[in-house]
């Protein structure tokens, strides 16, 4: 008997041929920039929802974050930003599931897209990809050299070689799905905060 | 000819619209996200380039379809991952629920996919005493209400406020009366995480699976899709033969319209890339054809497959905004809704192609630019041909057909008529027979017809 897949495909190839125009190029392109492609992403992350912050170093990331109230009383931090304390293991953490209590992840962006306020993060050397979503509140930190405009520069950065997550985060996660009212918070992060640092 | 299952659109219409302020309202509310996605379309200035270059992508994808569905098998078992094939609805719901045994999976949080809709997975799955949760805020609360969708995007887009707010307090303990939707939303939040963290199972759509690396990206704004998949340790992905695309390089256009045409949005707060599962966990994806390789099959109608399910073609219909989702009786609605659905079953869902005022701002919209109101028009043909429509409408068209022919029975039709619309009661105009007169009154006739007016200016 033929399996599903002998049976569909065979099925395909028997149609009669339909014109097949050439793979276009895509990443060269007369694509949109931005005069001041850091002016156009901060005013993209607010309208999400979320916040951006223009700093030099760091440190600044941790005395921005401490004008919050939810990060001074947090009792579960996770970081992978060198600079910015963990308050636990996480390769300790057996199961995603006990990340349940996850307060504030503060994670490195590879790069950000100016045109839409997408950050590229991705779960190399990451246990469990679950914290970017579980967590109630996101950081991610970007240098400013890495600021893209724009989609197609966005992609040519992009290879997946292997098996991996890697996910484009614009804002905190949110629904309008209650008469097309916005709400912040759905699902994953109630809030994002986005720090573009000197480098 | 069968009697139809359901009732057919125009009936279901009509009651939709016979609650006026409801019928402005939802009219209103997706006249609002048309308006959010002209905001963005027109801040981008190559957007005609990214439509042209999306629909070439996906017209050369579905002429290669074989190839690139066996590049991507490939390359996806490369990265680590499961791949099933399904011919129809049936067997696709059937390998689900035999990976979900295989796993001893019991609880299942699922996130919106229309493929999973247009097989009815949730009541295969809940026949079988397995338990299926619909994660997306909206498909949760038509789940909740124990009815379908009305829209691929915006699910519960029919529904009000207060309707929600009864609904939670009758099925979840929400405050009565409280309509705020901040809190409402919060509770659906509270109840829901425990279902992500009790989970054995996640099941996602694909928006788009790629050839040449073998990955799938989903896109969410709710982060549901991603929560579903990433506690517990198996993955099941379920995908149209559609959604292929050759290279990842080719998401930087479809990225840049699916947002924007979608609900006005320069990006969705998630578009995730799952190349392989997670260490020690399992992703299975699931190829199904169920009548798309019949779809590409017809010249005619075959660029129906380029659809993203952006929902931009039912935000934009006059006919859709104004009669509801529910009205088209099919997963997906709307206008290219009814493209699709006659190809399964011409007998049920024949209507849908008159349902269409034939304005082409469907067509102006689409970001894959699929000719929808040509394909609608040519659906009309196909099925008077086949006599699926109704005898009225056939009668008519021999009747027109035969005065068209004759310009003399036709200039005579035209005297006849001004002479009879000016001195007939109401009654004789306006009775069951003409279907223009229902709601709303013919204009005034005039005195001269174009021909004479025109004959006259000419001499003048």
């Amino acid at each position: 008997m033929a399996t599903a897949k002998d049976e569909i495909l065979n099925a395909l190839r028997k149609q009669i041929p339909i014109e097949t125009p050439n793979l276009p190029e895509v990443i060269n392109g007369n694509w949109i920039r931005y005069p001041d492609p850091i002016d156009h992403f901060s005013s993209l992350i607010a309208a999400v929802g979320g916040s951006c912050f223009v700093v030099n170093h760091i440190g600044d990331v941790e005395t921005q974050l401490q004008n919050y109230d939810v990060y001074r009383n947090a009792e579960r931090i996770y970081s992978q930003v060198p600079g910015i304390e963990s308050h636990f293991d996480l390769n300790s953490v057996a199961k995603p599931q006990d990340l349940e209590d996850l307060d504030f992840v503060i994670y490195p962006g590879e790069f950000a897209v100016a045109e839409n306020g997408a950050i590229w993060v991705t779960d190399k050397n990451l246990k469990h990809r679950v914290i970017f979503f579980i967590t109630q509140h996101l950081v991610l930190v970007v240098p400013k050299s890495r600021l893209l405009h724009n989609m197609h520069e966005a992609y040519k950065e992009l290879e997946f070689k292997e098996p991996h997550f890697g996910l484009f985060v614009s804002g905190p996660s949110k629904t309008a799905d209650i008469e097309q009212s916005l709400v912040i918070g759905a699902h994953g992060c109630r809030s994002m905060q986005v720090f573009l640092i000197d480098g | 000819m069968n009697a139809p299952i359901h009732k057919e659109h125009a009936e279901l219409a009509t009651e939709f619209v016979s609650n006026r302020e409801r019928a402005k309202w939802h009219d209103g509310s997706l006249w609002f996200v048309r308006q959010k996605r002209d905001r963005q379309t027109n801040a981008i200035p190559e957007w005609e380039t990214l439509r042209e270059l999306a629909a070439t992508i996906k017209r050369h994808t579905l002429a290669k379809l074989p190839f690139y569905l066996e590049e991507f098998e490939r390359n996806a078992t490369i990265m680590g991952a499961v791949v099933h094939w399904a011919r129809d609805a049936e067997e696709h719901n059937r390998i689900v629920l035999q990976i979900l045994e295989d796993h001893g999976a019991k609880k299942i949080v699922k996130s919106k996919s229309m493929l999973t809709e247009e097989c009815h997975l949730n009541p295969y799955l809940e026949r079988h005493g397995l338990q299926v949760v619909d994660t997306d805020l909206g498909e949760w609360i038509v789940q909740l209400r124990n009815e379908p969708p009305s829209h691929i995007v915006m699910p519960a887009i029919h529904i009000k406020k207060q309707e929600i707010s009864e609904l939670f307090h009758e099925k979840l303990g929400t405050e009565d009366g409280n309509n705020d939707p901040t809190y409402l939303a919060g509770e659906a939040r509270n109840h829901l995480r425990e279902k992500f963290v009790g989970a054995d199972a996640g099941i996602t759509g694909v928006n788009f699976a790629i050839a040449q690396t073998g990955g799938i990206v989903v896109c969410t704004n709710e982060g549901n899709a991603d929560l579903g998949v990433s506690l517990p340790d198996l993955h099941i992905a379920c995908m149209g033969i559609e959604k292929l695309i050759p290279r990842a390089d080719d998401l930087a256009v479809f990225t840049r319209l699916l947002g924007r045409s979608a609900t006005g949005q320069p990006i969705t707060a998630y578009t995730s890339h799952f190349h392989g599962p997670r260490p020690g966990c399992k992703l299975h994806i699931i190829l199904v054809d169920n009548g798309r390789s019949k779809i590409r099959a017809s010249e005619d109608f075959s660029r129906s497959l380029n659809c993203i399910r952006c929902g931009a073609c039912m935000n934009t219909c006059p006919v859709y905004r104004r009669s509801g989702g529910h009205s088209y009786s099919t997963t997906v609605p709307g206008p290219i809704g009814s493209i699709l659905a006659p190809n399964r079953d011409p007998q049920n869902h024949g209507d849908l192609p008159f349902a269409c005022t034939l304005c082409g701002s469907c067509t102006d919209v689409c970001p894959v630019k699929i000719d929808i109101h040509h394909q609608l028009l040519t659906w009309r043909k196909e099925l008077a041909l086949k006599k699926v429509v109704p005898w009225s409408k056939r009668v008519s068209m021999i009747f027109a057909a035969a005065v068209l022919k004759r310009p003399w029975l036709y200039a005579l039709g035209g005297k006849v008529a001004r002479m009879s619309l000016r001195w007939m009661p109401r009654w004789m105009i306006y009775n069951g027979l003409n279907a223009w007169g229902k709601k709303r009154d013919l204009p005034p006739a005039p005195v001269k017809s174009f021909r004479e007016q025109y004959r006259s200016r000419n001499k003048g």
